[in-house]
């Protein structure tokens, strides 16, 4: 695969910025070249915030992904029934599935798709729903395989410097969590 | 030094920093209020200063002030701020003062939108103050080249004495990307001899704005168009992507131009024998370019995120305007890949 595209949406305040941001470090960190395109405006504050990565062995042409996306990742109903439309066929869709279900979306032919219940297990393993989007971040990486996993700790901490890196192992902790999700439940 | 992530606002603003730049005059607006926020953190850590002023206008005046006194001055703003910074602009191209602009386009006119636009083509290229006069208008298509522009900016301000506009918009302010800084200063920019440093026991220095006798004042016009003639033998600037075999050209710069590459690939992929010349810089518009390439280009596509504005130049360009066909969203909205690839395949006889 030498390009991979993917939209990450949910409510402003769910993180899929901040996980287009740790794929997009990846990439680089892995000598790619990368592009991190976010929707500004109205969206952060509810919506569809939506950020749109490519990670690619090439130069990157457009930044904003209209068509044929590798991934789609939605982290609540309104950003599935947006963007389903456009991940390519055989691509990957990964939903939170404590938020969202795919009763009547329309997806290409041979699209995967992951229910990933991500509140839930970050509500078990942290008491809240704060990390859900390292929980799908998990899963996305299993889901395509887009960056490296042993980079991770590498990224994690370009991501969370200085004062942030305490929150480093539970953001890990998170993202294996889910991880072993989608490998022990999405084959 | 490694690659770092950054926004195309704060790379900018670090980019300033890298080129020697200490001082900054502005007003948050969006999409570029990372510019000023990135700024005043920054500044001051370097012995620079920032300030936020109480207008757009204040705020270019404080650049021209800046500028007459021999500092390396940035202002930034959005489509409506730049707007409201016009007759500074003039003034400062009047004076011959180097200063860099820059504007993170939104869609217009008036308040329009905060949405990515192109729609300033017409202010920042053929002049949104009064008066005979240009500024050299740089379009970067990525954040590592709105990083290299802004260096460069600088350099070119101060090496002919003219303001410098960095024509981007909200998309590559927004957008995070990969960049590294590398400023290597150019060869043969002139002392700033003339700045207003204070006299002290030193000659006198003067910068001013008014010519009250028409002769003179058509003489100091004359003056700065020798200085404009030599901008355009220098510093033409373009990219060609995919031209050696090319029939059919598109012409696109900054975002609209990322987009064009993608349909590009869409369009090879169908058979169609297609690239893009691109220009790097708006004013001088690559004239170069287009002598080197027309011969053998049948139809120049023109794509913008405006309704056309830059039409009249390619068609000048090429001396001819029925070889230019236009197409443009506007209003905020970025072009799609398929809108692209649907209009190059009917510029260039459909289906193959």
């Amino acid at each position: 695969m030498s390009t991979f595209s993917s939209i990450i949406a949910g409510f402003g305040g769910q993180g899929s910025l901040l996980m287009g941001k740790i794929m997009a470090y990846s990439g680089m960190l892995e000598g790619k070249e990368v592009s991190w395109c976010p929707s500004y405006g109205p969206e952060m504050r509810g919506g569809t915030a939506n950020v749109n990565v490519i990670i690619s062995e090439e130069g990157i042409g457009s930044p904003v992904i209209t068509k044929d996306a590798d991934c789609v990742v939605a982290l609540n109903q309104p950003s599935l029934d947006k963007f389903a439309p456009v991940v390519r066929a055989g691509g990957a869709l990964v939903i939170n599935a404590d938020l969202c279900h795919m009763n009547n979306v329309q997806v290409a032919d041979g699209v995967k798709v992951y229910e990933i219940p991500a509140n839930k297990i970050a509500a078990d393993a942290f008491g809240g729903f704060k990390l859900a989007n390292l929980v799908m971040l998990g899963a996305v990486v299993y889901a395509t395989h887009a960056v490296k996993v042993d980079g991770m700790d590498d990224t994690f901490a370009h991501v969370f410097e200085g004062g942030k890196a305490k929150f480093i192992p539970n953001n890990k902790k998170a993202f294996e969590l889910g991880y072993k999700y989608a490998e022990e439940n999405c084959k | 030094m490694a690659k770092v992530l950054m926004k195309g606002n704060e790379a900018v603003g670090k980019a300033a920093i890298e080129a020697g730049c200490r001082y900054f005059f502005g007003y948050p607006i969006t999409p570029q209020s990372e510019v000023p926020e990135y700024l005043s953190n920054e500044l001051p850590k370097v012995g620079g200063t920032f300030v936020q002023a109480e207008s757009e206008v204040a705020a270019i005046n404080m650049v021209y002030g800046a500028a007459a006194a021999g500092a390396r001055v940035l202002t930034s703003s959005s489509s409506p701020g730049i707007a409201l910074k016009q007759e500074g602009l003039g003034y400062i191209a009047n004076a011959s003062l180097p200063a860099v602009i820059i504007n993170m386009m939104r869609g217009g006119p008036g308040l329009g939108t905060i949405q990515p636009g192109q729609a300033d083509y017409n202010m920042a290229v053929k002049g949104g103050s009064n008066g005979d006069y240009h500024t050299v208008v740089l379009a970067p298509a990525s954040v590592q080249e709105a990083v290299n522009m802004v260096m460069e900016a600088f350099d070119i301000a101060d090496m002919y004495g003219t303001p410098v506009v960095i024509l981007a918009d909200g998309l590559i302010g927004q957008m995070m990307e990969p960049v590294e800084f590398n400023y290597v200063r150019r060869e043969g920019i002139p002392e700033k001899t003339w700045a207003l440093t204070g006299k002290g026991d030193g000659e006198r220095h003067n910068i001013k704005n008014l010519v009250i006798d028409p002769d003179d004042c058509e003489a100091w016009n004359h003056e700065h168009f020798e200085t404009y003639e030599k901008i355009v033998a220098n510093e033409q600037d373009w990219e060609e992507y995919l031209l050696d075999d090319a029939e059919y050209a598109f012409v696109s710069y900054g975002t609209a131009s990322r987009v064009v590459r993608t349909a590009i690939g869409y369009l090879r992929e169908a058979g169609f024998k297609v690239g893009m010349l691109r220009p790097k810089t708006l004013w001088p518009f690559p004239q170069k370019a287009f002598d080197k390439w027309d011969g053998k280009l049948k139809k120049y596509m023109d794509v913008e995120m405006s309704m056309g504005q830059m039409m009249p130049d390619v068609a000048y360009a090429c001396n001819d305007k029925n070889k230019v066909e236009f197409y443009g969203r506007t209003g905020g909205n970025v072009p799609s890949v398929d809108e692209i690839v649907e209009f190059g395949k009917k510029v260039m006889g459909g289906d193959k």
